[in-house]
């Protein structure tokens, strides 16, 4: 594995390793990769890194993150690396397509990608440029570039590989694919990983994404998925971060719905250093439906950001947000949930929900519910609620014989249970309604296995990943 | 129906601005363009002491080195600072004694405006401060609000009457630095009003101050100062209008309040600046800077505004809770029509112990128009047990345009609540279908509507506000409200 070591100022170091390795390392890169690429890198030269002052970037200060040396693993790990001997997922009974990347890399024993019978393509990113560059050419990029986002553009100009998933017209995929994004370092590292999946017309995906370090050292992760959702589709996606606190994650999402489609989105963040969840969903087609929903439980130092930027641009969609989060110690959080609807999208529904708890002195929030409307036929409501635990069902609890911390436990995971009772998948749901109590009772820490390295004492179920099926 | 609604929407962008008169007074003016000598050349014209100017050439130094705002959501070709007037007075022949002396143009304007100051003083008994162009042309009442030791007189006879007062309060709550449009008035500003009410007094009356902006292509930088003492209350009332014209007219104003322990301020406007023509044409600029502090505890400010004016505005009044147990209230109805854009709303900052906080705010966009509201509801850590209720409902009139939310909202304390809700939506068919059915056209179902829609703003109007206020929605969206 080569690394290239940045010494000073990361954005110069990035800008001389793209021009003087440009051959090297991107030489192989089809036209239309390479045209994309070129624009990114000029984009990112023009914005740089975010910065606090950036109406999108404020309350998420990322200058220390900055002024960390990263190294890049921009070369492919040694081949073969036994998916199993570095992540083992714990859920009870969850039968998953496992899909996993080490480092930005993606893994695997025999094939790089796959084509399952039913048509469906899960796979290397890297390797679907080459083999598949019809479908790269018409979904790659094509939701992302107009974001005006730095880190995007930074992504775009030296993404390599990442996870590639396809799924033709009119399949139901029988099993929730899971993307485990693993770091194993033991140098500082900064990656670009990258993802792409295209859900043709009428089908339907589970999809679970895991951050997961294995590591103790900084990273920088910076990640960018673009998901096209075909007409009358169906996805349910996950997303489950808890990491070490040395870790910065931003995590953007571009998903595109096509008529008919519905999207429900779930994040849940329980630990991290600095954790970003960016959605931005771009209604084009009509009647289709986004459910963006989040929860997110921080404590000590940690930094959770959620945006999510929804565009109604035809008439007849409906979207609902809905963020839940409990802050305690020095913990910081930011929500910005933005719902612009255009001029004649009209009979436009869209709600948008945070609510937020705050248990000590020292824990801020910041939370800006924007609603910009264009068309006039439309309900459109927000709301946003900062507060504490309600003293009345707090009374009623105790006067009940149940101890103070007991009590406060219980409303807090009461508080939660509302966005974690929306996940679709019963097993999933079961171990991260566990998680959520274990983390409430101040139990779970982030763990150096996996991401849902969760098993309790009185529940020791191991499952099995069978990785022939890579 | 569908086709009916839309003629009534139509003849609602077709509403007329009936204040755009112009009047013929002599007027004085500095050159136009700002530099170093416009400051002084104002001070000086107004016989400001040293300490004056030094304020305006502090200010004016800090402005070079700003740059205009962009991040409101409005949208203006770029404002030629050099192109403007900074000081037009109507001319003044000698003292005035009372109000026969007062120019008959003069007050022909002020008639047309609805605003006979003789009719106010005589009948309604309420104190009026006349601003034409930004110099206060006539001060009503003076005598009978000196028996209770309340000042209530132009800025810049506060300036010579009253240095102290002014030198102590003045740029306590905005400062110079504070913003762009803050830096520029606090340079150039020419007038405005100053009202002080002493410890213990109730102001009897309610104190009133008309803006007009008559000369052509001058801005009006107007400043007024209101302070309360401790255990005081006024209510003040503000309302403006200018005559039509091609060309966009600058107005910057500052408002600041100073509340001392257990007073209270309660801040009126009715701001009827002329729009723009239907279409987009002229129309007032107006980015006006209002803030009160709650210096003491126990006290009170609160700010009603009912904005129908102005081709853009931007103005944000809020309150610094600094008192513990000190309350700051916002109430607004905003109507935009035609090419209006108004960017407005309003900050509470929370530092003092159980200070509580209410935003109502409701938009009507109509037209073309955008209307957004731009809100920050700040928590300090040491602001124990305070309490925000938000609440910005938006409705739209018409498909063309737009209706838009912005709160911020930052908490640093876990002992506080605060709420934020809004809502956007048209008048709707069922509520409509409801009026028809019990024979109330499409036309007065529409003004019924938006009545009710405004009233809970409205209702904390002054009485004598209340009424002009209603005439004012009647007028911005003529042909609809009954």
């Amino acid at each position: 594995m080569e690394n290239i070591q940045i010494e000073t100022d990361l954005k110069s170091s990035l800008e001389s390793l793209y021009t003087e390795r440009n051959i090297s390392l991107f030489g192989s890169d089809s036209s239309y990769v390479a045209g994309l690429r070129k624009k990114a890198f000029d984009k990112f030269r023009k914005l740089g890194f975010p910065h606090a002052r950036l109406e999108k970037w404020r309350g998420t200060d990322l200058s220390k993150t900055l002024a960390t040396e990263f190294e890049f693993a921009m070369n492919a790990p040694a081949a073969e690396i036994d998916i199993e001997s570095i992540f083992r997922c714990e859920v009870p009974h969850f039968e998953t397509f496992l899909v996993a990347q080490l480092n930005g890399w993606y893994v695997f024993k025999h094939n790089p990608l796959t084509t399952l019978s039913n048509g469906i393509i899960v796979g290397s990113l890297a390797v679907a440029f080459k083999k598949y560059p019809e479908l790269i050419s018409r979904h790659y990029g094509k939701f992302s570039e107009n974001a005006g986002e730095g880190l995007t553009a930074l992504n775009t100009a030296f993404a390599q590989d990442g996870i590639f998933i396809y799924v033709p017209d009119n399949v139901t995929v029988p099993d929730t694919i899971q993307m485990v994004n693993i770091v194993d370092s033991d140098r500082n590292l900064m990656l670009q990983t990258r993802n792409l999946v295209i859900l043709g017309n009428n089908s339907h995906l589970r999809l679970v994404q895991c951050d997961d370090s294995i590591n103790h050292k900084i990273t920088f992760i910076n990640s960018v998925s673009e998901i096209y959702i075909g007409r009358d589709s169906t996805l349910d996606h996950y997303k489950l971060q808890n990491k070490d606190e040395n870790s910065t994650l931003i995590n953007t999402i571009y998903f595109h719905q096509e008529s008919g489609s519905t999207l429900s989105s779930n994040s849940i963040s329980l630990n991290g250093g600095i954790i970003r969840n960016s959605s931005v969903v771009e209604l084009s087609g009509e009647n289709s439906t986004a459910n963006i929903y989040g929860v997110y439980l921080m404590d000590k130092d940690q930094h959770v950001d959620s945006q999510v930027f929804i565009d109604h641009q035809v008439p007849r969609c409906q979207s609902s947000e809905l963020f839940k989060g409990i802050l305690d110690d020095h913990a910081s959080g930011v929500f910005n949930g933005h719902v612009i609807v255009r001029r004649d999208a009209q009979q436009t529904n869209a709600s948008q929900t945070n609510k937020n708890i705050l248990l000590t002195d020292k824990a801020t929030i910041d939370t800006r519910p924007f609603l910009e409307i264009y068309a006039d036929d439309v309900k459109c409501s927000h709301g946003a609620t900062v507060g504490q635990l309600d003293n009345d069902a707090m009374f009623y609890i105790r006067s009940r014989g149940i101890s103070e911390s007991n009590a406060r436990i219980l409303l807090m995971y009461a508080f939660a249970a509302e966005v974690v009772n929306k996940i679709e998948i019963p097993e999933l749901r079961q171990r991260i309604d566990d998680m959520v109590k274990k983390r409430l009772r101040g139990e779970l820490s982030y763990c150096d296995q996996c991401v849902l390295h969760c098993s309790s004492e009185e529940k020791k179920v191991s499952f099995k990943i069978d990785l022939s099926k890579i | 129906m569908e086709k009916e609604q839309n003629q009534i929407i139509e003849e609602v962008t077709q509403g007329e601005y009936k204040y755009g008169f112009y009047t013929d007074i002599e007027s004085d003016s500095a050159p136009v363009g700002l530099t170093e000598e416009t400051v002084r050349f104002i001070s000086a014209r107004k016989n400001e002491p040293a300490w004056m100017l030094e304020f305006r050439l502090k200010a004016y130094r800090h402005w070079l080195a700003m740059t205009e705002p962009t991040w409101a959501n409005v949208h203006h070709p770029p404002i030629r600072y050099q192109d403007i007037i900074y000081y037009s007075a109507p001319k003044r022949k000698k003292e005035l004694k009372s109000i026969d002396e007062v120019d008959p143009e003069l007050l022909d304007t002020f008639n047309k405006l609805g605003i006979s100051l003789e009719e106010q003083k005589n009948l309604a008994g309420v104190a009026v401060d006349a601003v034409i162009d930004s110099v206060s042309v006539k001060t009503t009442f003076t005598e009978t609000l000196s028996k209770y030791g309340i000042i209530f007189c132009s800025f810049s006879e506060a300036v010579q009457n009253h240095p102290d007062l002014v030198k102590q309060h003045m740029a306590s709550v905005v400062p110079h630095t504070d913003n762009f449009f803050a830096a520029l008035n606090s340079a150039v500003f020419s007038d405005g009003s100053f009202c002080y009410v002493p410890k213990g007094v109730r102001c009897p009356i309610e104190l009133s101050t008309y803006f007009r902006i008559n000369a052509a292509n001058t801005g009006q930088f107007e400043r007024t100062l209101i302070v309360a003492d401790e255990g005081a209350y006024v209510s003040y009332m503000e309302g403006c209008t200018a005559p039509m014209r091609d060309e966009n007219q600058l107005h910057a104003a500052i408002v600041e309040i100073v509340a001392m322990k257990d007073a209270e301020v309660k801040y009126s406007t009715v701001q009827n600046w002329y729009p723009g023509n239907k279409q987009g044409q002229g129309g007032i600029y107006n980015f006006v800077t209002k803030r009160g502090i709650c210096k003491g505890s126990h006290s009170k400010i609160s700010w009603t505004q009912v904005e129908t004016g102005s081709a853009i505005t931007w103005k944000y009044p809020s309150v610094v809770l600094m008192g513990d147990n000190s309350v700051g209230e916002f109430y607004s109805v905003a109507v935009t029509n035609n090419y209006q854009q108004a960017d407005t709303g309003s900050k509470m900052l929370h530092l003092g112990k159980n200070t509580k906080s209410t935003i109502i705010s409701k938009g009507i966009s109509a037209g073309f128009s955008n209307n957004s509201y731009r809100g920050l509801v700040k928590i300090m850590k040491r602001a124990e047990n305070s309490r925000n209720f938000s609440q910005c409902d938006s409705l739209l009139l018409g498909d063309k345009c737009g209706a838009h939310t912005f709160p911020y909202i930052n908490t640093q304390n876990h002992s506080s609540i605060v709420e934020h809700e809004a809502t956007t939506s048209k008048i709707s068919d069922d509520q409509l279908f409801y009026c028809n059915q019990r024979g109330i056209s499409t036309e007065s179902a529409i003004g019924l509507i938006v009545n009710g829609y405004a009233k809970e703003v409205l209702m904390h109007l002054p009485m004598e506000f209340a009424v002009e206020a209603q005439k004012l929605l009647a007028i911005s969206l003529e042909g609809s409200v009954g």
